[in-house]
């Protein structure tokens, strides 16, 4: 699966792990099952966890792009958390940081047993 | 692209425009330059770069439609690459806009607009030659800063 799906209700939080390379044959995949959630949920805020993302191109920050709309829409907030290096300068070289929190270090979450 | 340098090594690959084909692309590129023991960056930024002049054929030249798309890399003296990637599809009919960092046709799609601005910072030069309804050539160049020189001497 290339991506995993969970939802926190007392935080009002999707967690959608990603993995494996995001392209623009994968990302059409990787979509749905996160706007479908997105929907049905209307949370607070989402994240997009990109540890296990192998490899990413361009594809990767349209995919980011269009959740943050999204999110946006919903009133919600977006974050992105660890990207391996390559991944992570890819983000940086698109400016993503402008549109969504980026965090570097996996922290232990606060959140119903969800890493943050 | 006129290169000067010797080539030492090349491969051309001809594939048809199947979005399945932009993981096999770059995939085929990092096997073949592993010989020069490109530092994992350096590897990782030319996957890139394949991925998005690849998927800019898929999704751009051969819109609705399936065509080939040839991709050649040659190694050169003095551990240079060259990489390009040649498709026979729409073609561009604004090269320097469709170079300019977020422009995209393909909005809806949630293409970011950023693949050139990619492939050119990823790249030491990148050419872009394009012909309306004749199809589009992106050549990109880049040296390794590598350990191992092609020719197989050591540095
Ligand atoms: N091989 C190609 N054939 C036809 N048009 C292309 C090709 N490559 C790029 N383009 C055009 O250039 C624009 C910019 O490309 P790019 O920077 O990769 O952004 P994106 O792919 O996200 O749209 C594309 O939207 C498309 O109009
Ligand atoms: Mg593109």
């Amino acid at each position: 699966m290339p991506v995993t799906v969970f939802y926190d209700a007392k935080s009002r939080t999707v967690l959608a792990e990603l993995s494996g390379d995001i392209d623009h044959c994968s990302a059409k995949d990787m979509r749905m099952p996160i706007d479908e959630e997105i929907m049905k949920r209307l949370p607070k805020q989402l994240i997009l966890d990109f540890e296990n993302v192998s490899f990413m191109d361009s594809s990767g920050i349209g995919l980011i792009i269009g959740r943050y709309k999204l999110m946006n829409d919903l009133g919600g907030d977006l974050i992105a958390v660890n990207p391996k290096p390559d991944v992570k300068k890819l983000m940086e070289l698109a400016g993503v940081q402008r549109l969504c929190k980026l965090i570097y270090r996996k922290r232990r979450s606060l959140i119903g047993g969800m890493k943050l | 692209m006129k290169t000067k340098e010797r080539i030492l090594n090349r491969m051309t690959l001809r594939f048809p425009s199947l979005s399945e084909n932009e993981r096999f692309a770059r995939l085929a590129v990092s096997g073949f330059i592993s010989s020069l023991d490109p530092a994992l960056d350096e590897l990782s930024e030319i996957k890139t770069a394949v991925s998005e002049a690849v998927t800019n054929c898929i999704v751009h030249a051969y819109r609705d439609t399936v065509g080939e798309i040839r991709l050649e890399v040659r190694l050169l003296e003095g551990c240079r690459i060259y990489i390009s990637v040649k498709d026979s599809g729409c073609g561009i009919s604004d090269v320097k806009q469709a170079r300019q960092p977020l422009f995209t046709t393909a909005p809806d799609e949630e293409r970011a607009g950023l693949g050139f601005a990619i492939m050119e910072s990823f790249s030491d030069k990148l050419r872009v030659s394009s012909k309306p309804a004749r199809g589009t050539t992106v050549t990109m160049l880049r040296t390794l800063r590598t350990r191992k020189p092609a020719d197989g001497k050591d540095s």
